[in-house]
């Protein structure tokens, strides 16, 4: 069998009737959870419906202008959801630190990946570029979001660690060492274990599409390979810029902890 | 080998003249909230005064490059602090943090029995209860033979049988070495067996030095 079967809006319609389906569930058992269910559902359709429009505008107009529109949007959005996730306080230097690690970090591992890993003239393609982008700069958010969280927490209960370091002769990057190194591995266990079951636990979204669409499971593994380590390149870079400048943010110039 | 001069923080502490000699053991004495831990804490730039001049040999601290300042004048906080891993680790952290080169086993050894603290190298610091972590703790800076050490009640897990022992040996280890040592302490007894200096604080303001009443 060769393409793909096209799912037609009322089949499409079906899946509709199964999440009432589970709604009328779980309100059976009392669970206080049928509005989050169905607005988040809901939201996800029409959030799809215009990025299918929205992409196909993009395919239709390969312009380099519009790609570039594109990466900054998503950047942009993606700075700005990592910040509101992080669930403490963070500093204005420590935000405009995360606004520099996500770009900084996703689009290199983008530019190594459409240059090149894939080469041709993949970097001026929107059907490479944006999807791609999606994946390495989604993941950095998420990482990025994580590390800022354990790296202010991680100050935080282990500030008498880091100043007796410190009234011991240590500089602040030696006495916040661990607390670095703990937020940098908390970034990145997501992406490792997501590395580590693929494959075996799931197949990847990616790669699953790829295969409904008809392409072999020996193609569709090379670009799951490749952007799995494209992703972890990128989260592993936005980290550490966010954790190496980050950390710095803590002290002042008498190499005090502040406030 | 401390001079302090108009020294003022916020309104914690307000002290227009202090000398703090050179070798000695200099015991800072006074309630809690009177300013004694803030005044230490300047002495190596751990908080840095709004106004005023703390001098260190000859220099204004202000001058000196604080990590290089908190390699001579080390300090002790009041809650030890252990690091991951044994006993020897934590004896040998200092150096590691001054970037200097570990000592032998034996110079280890020998700080323990000061410290009266029966343990094996190779213990686990985590186990030790809060009065060994505190022999630990002092144990690194004796370790480190800093020019001043500045302790934070250095005593507080110590029970009272030990502490005037401990604190003593201490000194004297200290004084052997040539470490000045300035501490800070709410036991003025512990003080008066110690300190060859003794400086009163109430209200963030000196009030005796050596028992002579300051105008």
């Amino acid at each position: 069998m060769n393409g793909i079967i096209d799912i037609s809006i009322p089949q499409l319609a079906l899946t509709f009737v199964y999440v009432a389906a589970v709604i009328l569930i779980i309100r059976r058992m009392g669970i206080p959870r049928e509005m989050q269910i169905l607005t988040a559902s809901l939201r996800m359709t029409i959030q799809l419906i215009i990025a299918g429009y929205v992409l196909l505008y993009l395919f239709d107009y390969r312009s380099i202008w519009t790609i570039l529109l594109v990466l900054l949007v998503m950047e942009t959005f993606a700075v700005h959801t990592a910040i509101r996730r992080v669930n403490v306080a963070l500093s204005s230097m420590l935000k405009r630190i995360i606004a520099v690690a996500i770009p900084a970090g996703s689009l290199l591992s983008l530019a190594f990946f459409l240059f090149v890993v894939v080469g041709d003239d993949s970097w001026r393609d929107p059907r490479y570029v944006v999807p791609l982008a999606g994946m390495i700069v989604g993941n950095a958010m998420t990482g990025v979001a994580l590390g800022a969280n354990r790296l202010v927490d991680g100050i935080k209960s282990r500030r008498a660690m880091v100043e007796t370091a410190l009234m011991l002769g240590a500089t602040p990057k030696v006495a916040s060492r661990q607390v670095v190194r703990n937020a940098f591995d908390a970034a990145l266990l997501p992406t490792i274990n997501s590395m580590v079951s693929i494959g075996i636990v799931a197949l990847p979204g990616m790669m699953t599409g790829q295969i409904l669409a008809g392409v072999s499971p020996l193609i569709a593994i090379r670009y799951q390979i490749a952007i799995m380590l494209g992703i972890m390149g990128s989260v592993a870079f936005s980290v550490l810029i966010l954790v190496e400048w980050g950390s710095r943010t803590f002290f002042n110039d008498e190499a005090q902890l502040v406030d | 080998m401390f001079t302090l001069k108009d020294v003022r923080y916020r309104d914690i502490v307000d002290i227009p003249h202090l000398e703090i000699p050179s070798g000695k053991v200099t015991c800072i004495v006074g309630r809690s909230g009177s300013g004694k831990t803030t005044t230490l804490r300047m002495l190596n730039r751990m908080i840095s005064p709004d106004t005023g001049t703390i001098i260190y040999k000859g220099t204004p601290i202000s001058e000196i490059d604080p990590v290089r300042l908190r390699r001579q004048v080390v300090m002790l906080p009041q809650t030890p602090v252990m690091f991951d891993g044994t006993i020897r680790d934590n004896l040998l952290i200092g150096l590691e943090f001054s970037e200097r080169e570990p000592v032998p086993d034996d110079a280890l050894h020998r700080v323990l029995e000061i410290m009266d603290l029966r343990k094996e190298l190779e213990d686990d610091a985590a186990t030790l209860s809060g009065g060994e972590k505190q022999r630990v703790a002092l144990g690194r800076i004796l370790v480190m033979r800093p020019d001043a050490a500045l302790l934070d009640e250095p005593s507080s897990a110590l029970d009272e049988g030990t502490e005037r022992a401990v604190i003593g040996r201490l000194a004297d280890a200290a004084r052997e070495r040539g470490v000045t040592v300035v501490m800070v302490t709410h036991s003025r007894p512990l003080a008066e067996a110690v300190a060859d200096h003794l400086v009163e604080i109430e209200a963030g303001r000196v009030v005796t030095t050596n028992g002579v009443e300051r105008a």
